[in-house]
């Protein structure tokens, strides 16, 4: 397959499709996982999503998402799970730098790390400003 | 009623948005909230939250079909992504700051303009071969394949497609929708990109634009899990299932009577909104 032995923008496209289409299917079992642990405890309890109140700071940071996961609560595992799904567009264009770079488009490369930027910033920095 | 009830009916709901947004090409999103906050009394924050998570997965799932077809341009997609993710950013700082009736209210108004543009007959602007120097220098033009081989592109008016996808960027930074009709309508009217070019490179754009809001939303504890797993797992589902019928459905009619049901739900949140109710 010739078209294999360079990087070209459509052997770059394959990859980020497949890295796309494994983020949301492995993402969507982890959060189908965490719901039959949620539902499973806490089914009967009833339901109040009328006022906002925000979650509890555990489930707004990734260190206490993870943490929350591992003690296996359900709705910590749901909750990264979304975490994943969040994480999947900006794995997407991290790996889209890599790709412009080995295609030598120095300025693509430089377009895309600007958007990752700000995604990282959204992800990670938002919660000091 | 309790979680599992709620549960069960919100994922009904949600395959049933994810179905009629994917057969109709206007997303999920735009259904989800009215039905969340006026159907079952959710606050619109959390409704907000749970619907950008759902656009992240429609956006990924349908791109990762896309991409192979070779329709999208994925240079116009990053260059453009620079200005949707900053209005992204800016739309979801001011979900936080202003009230849920503002937010109902602007919400309203966006989906009776989507209402009048789904209704609309599509004007086509004819794309050409002339090179725009702008679009030249970032390396935008391109091709796509046709019937008769591959066609060549030129793309047009760089900065009016980029300010309007910082608008577009907003708008789904601060009502928790994929804003694809904006998308297009900057791609395809004002940068004149073939449609089918603009429409794919959009649906690629709308992911990585609902990540740099969702990032906000997770920190300021916009996303419940409760709330967004069935509305996840439910428009993911629907828009699924969405796809693989596409080619067999009769979308004009379906047009219409989504367009219908948007005018409906979106007068219904415009006076929510503006009589203080949500």
């Amino acid at each position: 397959m010739h078209r294999f032995t360079r990087w070209t923008d459509q052997r770059v496209e394959d990859i980020i499709g497949n890295l796309l289409r494994t983020g949301v299917i492995f993402s969507a079992v982890v959060v189908f996982t965490g719901a039959v642990v949620y539902l499973a405890r806490h089914g009967q309890a009833p339901v109040d999503y009328r006022s906002f109140r925000g979650e509890p700071s555990d489930l707004r940071h990734i260190s206490g998402i993870v943490r929350d996961a591992l003690a296996f609560q359900g709705r910590g595992i749901i909750q990264l799970g979304l975490l994943l799904l969040i994480a999947t567009p900006v794995a997407r264009v991290a790996f889209s730098i890599f790709g412009f770079a080995f295609e030598g488009d120095r300025m693509y490369a430089g377009f895309t790390l600007i958007v990752l930027m700000i995604l990282l910033y959204s992800l990670l920095g938002s919660s000091f400003a | 009623m309790n979680i599992v009830e709620f549960t069960a009916l919100v994922w009904a709901g949600s395959v049933i948005a994810g179905l009629l947004g994917s057969l109709t090409g206007l997303g999920g999103g735009v259904v989800l909230v009215p039905l969340l906050t006026l159907f079952f009394k959710v606050d619109i924050r959390y409704a907000v939250g749970a619907s950008l998570v759902s656009v992240i997965a429609t956006s990924s799932g349908a791109a990762a079909a896309y991409v192979k077809e070779g329709f999208s341009n994925i240079r116009i997609g990053m260059f453009l992504e620079i200005a949707t993710t900053i209005g992204a950013l800016l739309g979801a700082f001011l979900a936080t700051r202003v009230s849920g009736s503002v937010i109902a209210t602007i919400f309203g108004l966006v989906l009776l303009y989507s209402a009048y543009l789904a209704g609309r007959p599509r004007v086509r602007h004819a794309f050409d071969d002339i090179p725009d120097p702008l679009a030249t220098h970032l390396k935008m033009n391109g091709s796509f394949p046709e019937a008769k081989g591959m066609r060549h592109y030129c793309v047009h008016r760089v900065p009016a497609g980029f300010s309007l996808m910082f608008g577009a960027g907003a708008l789904s930074g601060l009502l928790g929708i994929g804003s694809g009709a904006v998308k297009v309508l900057a791609m395809d009217q004002a940068m004149r990109i073939p449609f089918k070019v603009s429409t794919t490179t959009s649906n690629f754009m709308i992911g990585v634009t609902a990540a740099a809001s969702a990032g906000v939303y997770l920190n300021r504890g916009y996303i419940d899990p409760g709330l967004a797993m069935p509305v996840m797992l439910g428009v993911l589902a629907g828009s699924l299932v969405g796809t693989r019928i596409l080619v067999k459905a009769e979308t004009k009619w379906l047009r219409l009577v989504f367009s219908a049901i948007i005018l409906l739900l979106g007068g219904q949140m415009l006076y929510n909104g503006l009589a203080g109710r949500i």
